[in-house]
């Protein structure tokens, strides 16, 4: 009936989710103490910079878990998910701002530097409560949740799907750049966020504290993935998978299809939204080009280049397309560009799986798995009467 | 004291429809058109193309909604209000032109999905299957003959295993009334054969609605026949009297 599956796993997450987790988690305890604990001129050593690196593409694969949530298995391309990144990252930023306090350049002790220069005479009220971390937090989560709902609501509602709706994605995340790029929205405009001192009282250029957030991240990463992981594993998840593949047959089935792709999104947004906020103290800025339209879709190509429906693969394809990123914009800056393109045309030529749909698919390893429908040859079976 | 007949008849019958108008860009798809549809009823439509057979159902599954008309289901639910979800959840059960079954899914999900309750976001997110919902999974692989085919993938499965996975899908909702539009489109001559057997078992307990061009395969359903041509109804009757009905014979061989 059901597939049987491997022995090697724990609960209910499959060889392939069972590996992920535990090299997430390797690497959650071997990079802080490689760092912290290995002498600076031990070849193990994992400097510091290293480690934020790591940790901000950690923070990159969990943005990329969160659009395959929604594109790999309910079928919604989201072309504008960066605006929910970003909106994480800022409200933490705002946090971290408040924290800086009198030791500002102006060393005003509420306002930011940006607000003094800008000559505000007091905080807007939209700053108020971030320097309590809890809040912050809070709204970390509750702002691109909201947001997602409240646009949600009125794309899925009204049955926009498909191109239209990647569109009118790119469409927010632009408009929200234009916003936040203006002095008077109060964010910093231009320059954004930055300058950042401490973050929990920690001083947040401290070897300690990167370790914690890269902890953080990696801890972030799992719990995201065993989010997604069990909704796509219950029944809701099989009603998802059969809105990407038969939309209208899931509406004449009695699911409220709007509902569904609701809660997905809003789950989406929000996971992105805590991706954001914890890549911002790792880069130690956060400004308006991140709600870029090319931004978004970079994030769609890291889940595409790892195999979309995979979630484990789209963290994959965050790290890997990343890691170009940063050793190719380093040794040949004019030609990543080109590269990222080339990338995404061959990906989508050669392995519309991905990297990892594609090794599933290896003869060696056939076996009945989710998207698959070449594994059953058209052989006839009887026993249909 | 015509008043009075044409509400007994609303509320003796399952599916009323009665002058129904729907027009696209000026293009009349349906036009005045009526049919009432007794519980426990076998009904075929028949009609050339564009005779207004699949706007009927979109109208009926609220797919789309009529300029004019009403379109009472069960007695005094007016289905123009609603939306698709909810008339599916009244027990309004519709089957597809192309088979639609969730490719992705094996056939035992593909049922598991169809399972009447359990349609919320968040009932969904718990749900278990019981003992006695596996049973019904089971006695409607049984009926639609998959049984041995339940953990194979619905992509793979042939035309006609498609189709008879999508009338399964519709059962094991155990509706009041299923639409059903050209289930023998694109099947083999035993598999039409088959169909025919199934829809009849399935009329014994259920009111069915099959729309459908192949002639040989509504008469052998044996049932009461109505005839669409340009959104209205031209006739209704045994296929023997429609047959013979001059203006379906001006219809079909007339042009």
């Amino acid at each position: 009936m059901q597939t049987k599956r491997p022995s090697f796993q724990f609960f209910a997450f499959g060889t392939d989710g069972t590996i992920f987790l535990l090299i997430l988690t390797a690497a959650a305890i071997a990079v802080p103490v490689l760092n912290l604990a290995v002498g600076a001129h031990s070849p193990v050593h994992v400097p510091t910079w290293l480690m934020s690196l790591l940790g901000k593409y950690l923070c990159f694969a969990l943005l990329a878990v969160s659009v395959d949530l929604i594109w790999g298995y309910c079928g919604i391309l989201s072309l504008g998910h960066g605006a929910f990144f970003a909106l994480g990252g800022y409200a933490m930023g705002m946090h971290l701002m408040r924290q800086i306090g009198e030791r500002g350049v102006y060393g005003h002790p509420v306002l930011p530097d940006f607000m003094v220069f800008l000559n505000w005479k007091q905080l807007p009220w939209y700053w108020y409560g971030f320097d309590n971390f809890a809040f912050a937090v809070l709204m970390v989560a509750v702002v691109p949740g909201l947001l997602a709902l409240v646009f949600g609501w009125f794309a899925f509602r009204s049955r926009v799907t498909g191109v239209y709706l990647s569109i009118i994605t790119q469409a927010l995340t632009f408009a929200l750049m234009l916003a936040f790029f203006r002095n008077d929205m109060g964010f910093g405009g231009n320059n954004g966020l930055t300058d950042f001192k401490d973050i929990l009282g920690f001083d947040i250029q401290a070897n300690e504290t990167r370790a914690g957030l890269f902890v953080s991240s990696a801890v972030a990463l799992g719990v995201g993935f065993l989010v997604c992981r069990m909704i796509i594993d219950s029944r809701f998840g099989k009603v998802l998978i059969g809105i990407r593949d038969a939309e209208s047959r899931t509406r004449f089935l009695g699911y409220r299809v709007e509902f569904y792709k609701l809660f997905v999104f809003v789950v989406s947004a929000v996971l992105a939204g805590i991706a954001g906020a914890l890549y911002v103290p790792q880069v130690g800025i956060i400004n308006p080009s991140e709600f870029a339209p090319a931004n978004s879709i970079e994030i769609v190509i890291w889940v595409a280049v790892g195999g979309r429906g995979t979630l484990f693969g789209a963290a994959l394809g965050a790290v890997l397309v990343n890691y170009l990123k940063t050793y190719f914009t380093g040794a040949l800056p004019e030609a990543w560009l080109y590269m990222l393109g080339a990338l995404f045309i061959g990906v989508t030529l050669f392995l519309p799986k991905g990297i990892v749909g594609s090794i599933t698919d290896f003869p060696w390893r056939r076996k009945p798995k989710k998207g698959d429908t070449e594994q059953m040859t058209t052989t006839t079976v009887g026993g249909t009467e | 004291m015509s008043t009075i007949d044409a509400r007994t008849e609303v509320l003796d019958t399952l599916l009323y429809l009665d002058g129904v108008t729907v027009s696209f860009d000026g293009f009349r798809a349906l036009n005045g058109l009526s049919l009432y549809a007794a519980a426990g009823e076998l009904r075929a439509v028949i009609g050339p193309n564009g005779a207004g057979k699949t706007t009927m159902m979109d109208v009926i599954t609220g797919k789309t909604k009529p300029d004019a008309g009403e379109v009472f289901f069960n007695g005094g639910i007016d289905l123009r209000q609603l939306d698709e979800a909810r008339i599916a959840t009244l027990g309004i059960g519709r089957k597809f032109q192309k088979p639609t079954v969730f490719e992705n899914h094996t056939v035992w999900d593909n049922l598991e999905l169809a399972l009447a309750g359990h349609r919320s976001v968040f009932q969904s997110l718990r749900f278990r299957l019981s003992g006695e919902q596996k049973d019904r999974i089971e006695a409607t692989l049984g009926t639609i003959g998959l049984e041995a085919l339940r953990g194979r993938q619905a992509g793979s499965l042939s035309h006609g295993q498609k189709q008879w996975l999508e009338i399964g899908m519709l059962l094991i909702q155990d509706p009041a009334l299923l639409l059903i539009d050209e289930p023998v489109a694109g099947m083999t001559d035993s598999e039409t054969e088959q169909t025919a057997v199934l829809i009849k078992q399935i009329a014994q307990s259920h009111t069915v609605i099959v729309v459908e061009h192949d002639m040989s395969f509504v008469r052998s359903l044996e049932c009461r026949v109505t005839v669409l041509h340009e959104g209205r109804t031209i006739a209704e009757g045994s296929m023997q009297t429609v047959q013979e009905d001059p203006r379906v014979i001006e219809v079909y061989l007339g042009r």
